[in-house]
């Protein structure tokens, strides 16, 4: 190796261990911060290695910091969470699927039209769309329930998984479809017994993509979900930044880190998949 | 209707159709449908809940003279500016250096993600943290001796929506990067050999033939990001809360707060429908460029 090849690829690594350092400083403060005690956290600072694993910021975060008005903690939002993402996921999955099948090999009329339409409105802002729907939920009375989250999150959901499904099936041989048509198969049955597992993998990255776009959403289960369902993006918000009283840092990013747990627990068990999550999303959009 | 002539037509459609009824539904009533209410409601003068007095577009007007929706709306501009440029530049320059054949690629990948999968209000409160004026790193490089060093953004009101680009980009230029590395990856191997043939440097054959190649990964993460921008609410939300004042506040949360907080609907309609078509005229003629070069390219073929 030359003079000149050495020296660039020191730099090359130099580059790419600071940025590395850069990146990965908010997540070592936020645990560091988190297994410290405020006296510690006072005298050493936001960078030192803390002392002992001190896990009672965790035991707080979990247990007894207070959200607004009740202080039992976070896991109720932990729970909350878990309610409102499992049924969500599934029903926009399959509707997604669903839908993708039909709109590819089926073609009913205007389905172009219909999938123009849903991406638009997955890509404005839910603001725009909220009041009337607030008032709607009203008037059949489940506004801020569990059902009533599940609907919205089904309803801001189902296009995007349209549209990954749809992507996915349009790159299958139509033959398939063709051969089991003349076989005599109908809609359903082509769905459930070829299309559906045929679609595994996409399936994988659906669920993936949703369950962590869900369990981080914070403007719907503020709105929906009411107070007995607050998901815990919201409920670690109420922690953090509606506290009377001094504030416990170490509590805070005690709550933080456990509700960028289980996203995180996806993102580093899933590696590539998540990754086509993201890319998938974004090319078919 | 001439959709359905035959009886033939109406059962092959019939179940396709029923499938796809969900998907109507929602786009017709909660898109389009709440779309057209809440235009309705942005020509009343409703407070807390619609009433039918009409007052033509002074909602409007209303809104166009309020300082707050100046302030929020020229921050999204801000913010869309600084962050798109920042992501953009920190991801296309990580995703270089992870194509020049780097031991621990994947770790590397790993770091610079991660943030993707994070809540923005976990990214908020993070940033927050980190900039806390008291404890933060502004205290600890003060701390070193550095005694005039100043980190405190979230506090500063013309450093606030600064302080949002900077979580932003942390967060969204792992994407960049791996739509980047793909779209490097895909590139012919030889223009490297025909680069070094000629002599030409790395750096040169960079930005001068390998970087204009990725035209479409390009486009791919400006339309990502775009949507994030207008999109910003939940980091603005635990980071800043909007703060000082109004000083970061951008118009999603002003909706929000005119919505729920200050029971003004009319207004908050309004600002609904200003944002819409602020999209729609970006969107649109964005969108057509984009279909015309296609239909211009499969015209040369």
């Amino acid at each position: 190796m030359t003079r000149s090849a050495l020296l660039q690829r020191i730099a090359l690594y130099a580059f790419l261990l600071t940025a590395a350092a850069i990146f990965g400083l908010p997540l070592y403060v936020m645990v560091a911060t988190s297994l410290k005690s405020m006296p510690e956290l006072r005298e050493t600072g936001i960078f030192a290695l803390p002392r002992a694993l001190d896990p009672s910021a965790w035991r707080m975060a979990w247990t007894g910091a207070c959200t607004g008005l009740t202080c039992g903690g976070i896991s109720p939002g932990f729970w909350n969470s878990v309610k409102i993402v499992v049924p969500s996921v599934g029903l926009t999955v399959l509707a997604g699927a669903l839908n993708g099948y039909a709109m590819t090999f089926w073609k009913p009329p205007l389905s172009g039209l219909l999938l123009g339409l849903m991406v638009l409105g997955a890509f404005l802002p839910h603001q725009i769309f909220l009041y009337p729907l607030v008032q709607w939920l009203s008037a059949i009375g489940i506004y801020q329930t569990l059902p009533a989250i599940i609907v919205i999150h089904c309803i801001f959901g189902i296009p995007l998984m349209t549209l990954l499904f749809r992507g996915y099936y349009s790159g299958l041989p139509r033959q398939l479809f063709l051969a089991a048509q003349i076989d005599g198969a109908g809609f359903w049955r082509i769905f459930l017994c070829i299309m559906l597992p045929l679609a595994a993998p996409v399936t994988v990255v659906a669920v993936i993509l949703q369950s962590t776009a869900i369990w981080n959403d914070f403007l719907l289960g503020l709105v929906f979900a009411g107070r007995e369902n607050l998901p815990m993006t919201v409920q670690l918000n109420n922690i953090v930044n509606t506290v009377t009283g001094e504030r416990d840092y170490t509590v805070d990013m005690a709550a933080t880190v456990l509700t960028a747990l289980v996203p995180l627990a996806i993102f580093l068990l899933s590696g590539r998949w998540f990754v086509r999550g993201i890319t998938a999303g974004a090319v078919k959009g | 209707m001439t959709l359905f002539k035959t009886d033939g037509a109406r059962a092959r459609w019939s179940m396709p159709l029923l499938a796809l009824g969900p998907s109507w539904a929602i786009v017709l009533f909660c898109y389009l449908g709440t779309v057209i209410l809440t235009f309705r409601i942005s020509l009343t003068s409703s407070g807390m809940i619609p009433n039918g007095d009409y007052v033509g577009l002074a909602q409007y007007r209303k809104l166009l003279g309020s300082s707050r929706w100046e302030t929020s709306f020229g921050n999204m501009l801000t913010f869309g500016a600084f962050f798109l440029a920042g992501a953009l530049l920190v991801g296309t320059a990580l995703a270089v250096a992870l194509d020049r054949g780097v031991r621990g690629e994947a770790v590397f990948r790993t770091i610079f993600l991660y943030p993707q999968a994070l809540s923005f209000i976990v990214t908020g409160l993070v940033w927050q943290w980190l900039m806390n004026p008291a404890l933060g790193i502004q205290a600890a490089v003060q701390g070193w001796g550095w005694t005039g060093f100043s980190f405190d953004w979230p506090y500063d009101r013309g450093m606030a929506i600064y302080a949002v680009v900077l979580a932003g980009v942390w967060q969204a230029s792992g994407v960049v990067m791996v739509l980047m590395l793909a779209g490097l990856r895909g590139i012919d191997r030889d223009i490297w050999r025909a680069a070094r043939v000629d002599g030409i440097s790395t750096w040169r054959t960079y930005a001068f033939l390998v970087l204009p190649q990725l035209g479409g990964m390009l486009a791919t993460s400006v339309v990502l990001l775009s949507v994030g921008v207008i999109k910003v609410y939940d980091l603005v939300v635990a980071l800043t809360g909007g703060g000082p004042g109004t000083a970061s506040d951008v118009p999603a949360k002003f909706i929000m707060d005119y919505l729920f907080g200050r029971q003004n609907i009319a207004l908050a309609s309004a600002a609904s429908i200003a944002l819409l078509v602020t999209v729609l005229a970006v969107f649109v003629p964005f969108h057509y460029a984009a279909a015309l070069r296609r239909r211009a390219r499969e015209g040369a073929r």
